[in-house]
């Protein structure tokens, strides 16, 4: 067995070899490390990307700090390592291993992976095996960890159900010590893996794929999932977080520059806009808000305890935060004058974001950021964002006036029913957005373009909808690019063989877990990374297990079909998902439920919830 | 405003943070202290560190130097206290004292480095005695560095044996901005893979 003396041993010579070694020691401020031998349960929590992205994460942060608050728990974490270093770690026999005690990632009770997007999949693999580890759930045995996953792909989980013992479904904060007692309870009674997985399935949120069947029609759509017990829940009603419990405060400070270097705070969570594109809109319901005070005084205890220079304050909408200018006038009286740097992403187009980051920041350092998202009044009623162009270009005057010199403005292509002249439009608003710029400041006006292309993503009025074609999209990044030029101008936009994996493993059922693992056995990974995203391994691998990818991209979705994260219920119903989208088809807004509630479904689910939890912390109604 | 000179020792947990990191490692350090930084003036105010002398990734060290500029009137006494309790995990705060604000800047200051050097396997006695003596009997030992021609000799001013087993070399290295000695450069003139030994700075010589 390599424990981690020896393996603190190798790194020592390999370490000197491999760029940014910082990554690979710990040892950072705040890491918690307990004595191994004095806790029962020994929890690794797995960001499968590399350091420099997942210590930033805050999701894992939630969990790090909930978890080794237990007296009977460690947690540790483990990234994925480089490409050097994943090939020394090979070469020399090196198990992945945490990074506080360097012991082997197989040496722990339970893995726990954060899976926020589709395209980290293969890494999730590579971490198994790297590991050590069984990489299907089928061949674990009661010596192998317990492996479970969360995060916002996994509101489709199928995909990789091969993989994954144990789904979280929805928020973390609560469950993850349901998992922990039902699994120590588990080990006490020395009984069979089986017993767990089937005691994890009864818990409210946690999703066991082995412990449902999936039967197929004919032409491969789905015809029924249904559990293998009668125990067990048809449906997977996610978990939700009636109060939002106070922020972490014990941030891990990295030794080493990573993404970002910053106290994170989320201010709220959900959105009451329902764009219907949006997927975090969707599954993040009800929208939840912390207050003023805890805010501020998380940030100061979380600065003292940091020494962090930069505070972010997410949100999905931060304009929409009730209490939003008693939040800024706090936050610009406790934090200024000491050099600190505060950013407040997501706001809203309209003059009041510029007075507000104006008020944050005394300097106007990097650009203002804007996601109009579609041109036309037509998309924009179908995408159910409207913003009037009449009011984007009020706003950019706005802030090129008053010292920014860089604007950046995301759309997107590939709505369903999207034409030409939607494109063409985004061209001609961008035009006059730097119309404006070089007219308020001439040369210095800078405008950065970067248009993404739409996936329809499960539990979204447009998930009955398909992908663009590659063709399509092609031409209508060519028009963008051709027509983008010009002085201050800069245009980024996706590469659509990735939107096209994107959409493959995000609509797919568990049928394409045996995808995955085929490309990443011929080599793929570090999908996310357009240097290293290799499309025809992908290709290769659909090809090999017999599965044409336009299956799940391209094909328009019957009303009646049966989805295959249906049995996953993020507390939205399928019918007003259904209504949106046929009020998207018909160019009919939906206003933002704080004026009216639109019977989303979260209501009737968390009657009970809302009714302990009465006032404005929730932004839905009253319950009587 | 006032100046202190910060004596520390870095240890393993970051011995890979280089010394752009080590600037934020201290900038957060001194935040969390709540002693407040002086700042230059300008469009991009930056705090006010100095480092006596940049340490090479994957070194530890028992003999690190740094100036900074706080605003602050509190005494060095309380000064201290708050930089000891806050400082990072792998950094040990031997000394802290108030400096006159203007005296010559630190780097200008250093004169030369002593290293040791723990290696993974020892050569025979004799073996090693006479490769130091060799080095050491040559007038001048000719290398390239970074596409430039330099002389290595006149930059090692001792090199000397300390330990049999496990095999622990001393040397002192001349630290000077115009010309600074690297201990890898030494141990591959020795015929010692640098990959195979510990190296830590044990002294900082200052004028």
């Amino acid at each position: 067995m390599t424990n981690p003396t020896e393996i603190r041993k190798k790194l020592r010579r390999i370490l000197p070899r491999v760029e940014k070694p910082g990554r690979y020691v710990g040892g950072e401020l705040n890491q918690v490390v307990k004595d191994w031998n004095s806790v029962e349960t020994h929890f690794s929590m797995v960001f499968p990307d590399i350091y420099d992205i997942g210590v930033p994460n805050l999701g894992v942060m939630i969990l790090y700090e909930i978890l080794n608050n237990r007296r009977d728990v460690l947690c540790e974490r483990a990234y994925l390592p480089w490409l050097d270093m994943e090939a020394e770690l090979r070469q020399s026999d090196i198990p992945l291993y945490s990074l506080e005690s360097f012991h082997p990632l197989c040496d722990f009770d339970i893995i726990g992976f954060s899976i926020p997007y589709e395209t980290i999949y293969t890494n999730v693999l590579n971490v198994l095996d790297l590991a050590r580890i069984p990489m299907k759930s089928v061949d674990r045995t009661n010596t192998d960890p317990l492996i479970i996953a969360g995060g916002h792909s996994t509101f489709n989980p199928e995909p990789m159900s091969d993989f994954i013992d144990a789904f979280v479904i929805g928020e973390g904060e609560e469950v993850i010590n349901d998992v922990v007692n039902v699994y120590q309870e588990w080990k006490r009674s020395g009984a069979e893996r089986s017993s767990l997985l089937l005691k994890l399935s009864q818990i409210q949120g946690i999703y066991v794929p082995s412990m449902y069947e999936v039967t197929y029609h004919e032409d491969g759509t789905i015809d029924s999932v249904h559990p293998k017990h009668s125990t067990i829940p048809a449906t997977v009603l996610k978990r939700m977080i009636p109060v939002l419990p106070p922020p972490p405060t014990h941030f891990i400070v990295p030794s080493i520059g990573v993404v970002h270097n910053r106290i994170a705070v989320e201010i709220m969570r959900g959105c009451t806009r329902g764009c219907r594109f949006c997927h975090a809109g969707m599954i993040n319901r009800p929208v939840r808000e912390r207050t003023v005070d805890e805010i501020v005084n998380s940030i100061e205890e979380a600065l003292l305890n940091t020494g962090y220079e930069e505070i972010s304050l997410l949100s999905l909408s931060s304009s929409d935060y009730t209490h939003i200018s008693e939040l800024v006038s706090a936050i610009s009286e406790r934090f200024a004058g000491k050099h600190l740097t505060i950013s407040l992403p997501s706001l809203r187009i309209e003059s009041f974001s510029v007075d507000i980051i104006e008020k944050l920041r005394g300097s106007r350092q990097g650009g203002f950021t804007l996601a109009p998202e579609a041109a036309t009044d037509t998309m924009r009623n179908r995408i159910n964002k409207p913003i009037q162009t009449a009011q984007l270009l009020a706003t950019v005057r706005e802030i090129y006036s008053r010292g920014w010199t860089t604007v950046k403005l995301y759309f997107m292509i590939g709505q369903p029913d999207e034409t030409i002249e939607d494109v063409e439009a985004i061209i001609k608003v961008c035009k006059a957005v730097i119309g404006e710029g070089h007219k308020l400041i001439g040369k210095k006006a800078n405008l950065h373009v970067g248009v993404g292309t739409f996936v329809p993503k499960p539990h979204t009025p447009f998930q009955w909808a398909s992908v663009d074609d590659l063709e399509s999209i092609y031409a209508k990044q060519k028009l963008l690019r051709d027509s983008f030029k010009g002085p201050g101008l800069r245009f980024t936009w996706t590469n659509p063989k990735e939107t096209m994996l994107e959409a493959a493993l995000s609509r797919g059922d568990r049928r394409i877990g045996e995808v995955i693992y085929t490309a990443w056995k011929n080599g793929a990974k570090f999908d996310a990374w357009q240097d290293q995203y290799k499309y025809n391994t992908w290709i290769e691998a659909f090809a090999l297990c017999g599965i044409d990818p336009l299956f799940y991209i391209s094909r328009p979705r019957g009303k009646d079909e049966v989805f295959p994260w249906d049995h996953i219920s993020p507390g939205v119903s399928r019918k007003f998902l259904e209504n949106e989208f046929e009020k998207s088809q018909q160019g009919v807004l939906t206003e933002d439920c704080r004026e009216n509630c639109h019977a989303c479904g979260i209501l009737p689910i968390y009657n009970d919830v809302r009714r302990a939890n009465p006032g404005e912390l929730w932004l839905c109604p009253e319950v009587k | 405003m006032q100046r202190i000179r910060i004596a520390y020792n870095k240890g393993v947990e970051l011995q890979y943070t280089g010394n752009l990191d080590m600037h934020k490692v201290w900038e957060r350090t001194f935040r969390r202290a709540k002693l407040p930084l002086a700042y230059s003036q300008g469009f991009h105010p930056q705090p006010k560190l100095q480092q006596a002398a940049p340490l090479p990734l994957g070194f530890t060290s028992k003999a690190e130097i740094l100036d900074v500029w706080l605003d602050t009137e509190e005494s060095i006494e309380d000064i201290s206290k708050k930089i000891v309790n806050t400082a990072q995990p792998g950094i040990v705060v031997r000394s802290v004292q108030a400096m006159p604000v203007l005296s010559e800047a630190l780097p200008n200051l250093v004169n030369a480095a002593v290293y040791t050097i723990i290696c993974d396997e020892a050569l025979p006695r004799d073996e090693i005695d006479s490769r130091i003596e060799d080095f050491l009997s040559k007038t001048n030992i000719e290398r390239e560095r970074r596409g430039k021609k330099y002389d290595l000799r006149p930059l090692v001013r001792s090199l000397s044996l300390e330990s049999e087993h496990p095999m622990i070399l001393r040397m002192t290295l001349s630290c000077l901005p115009s010309a600074t000695g690297r201990p890898e450069e030494v141990l591959e003139e020795l015929e010692i893979d640098p990959f195979t030994v510990d190296i830590e700075r044990t002294e900082l010589a200052l004028s």
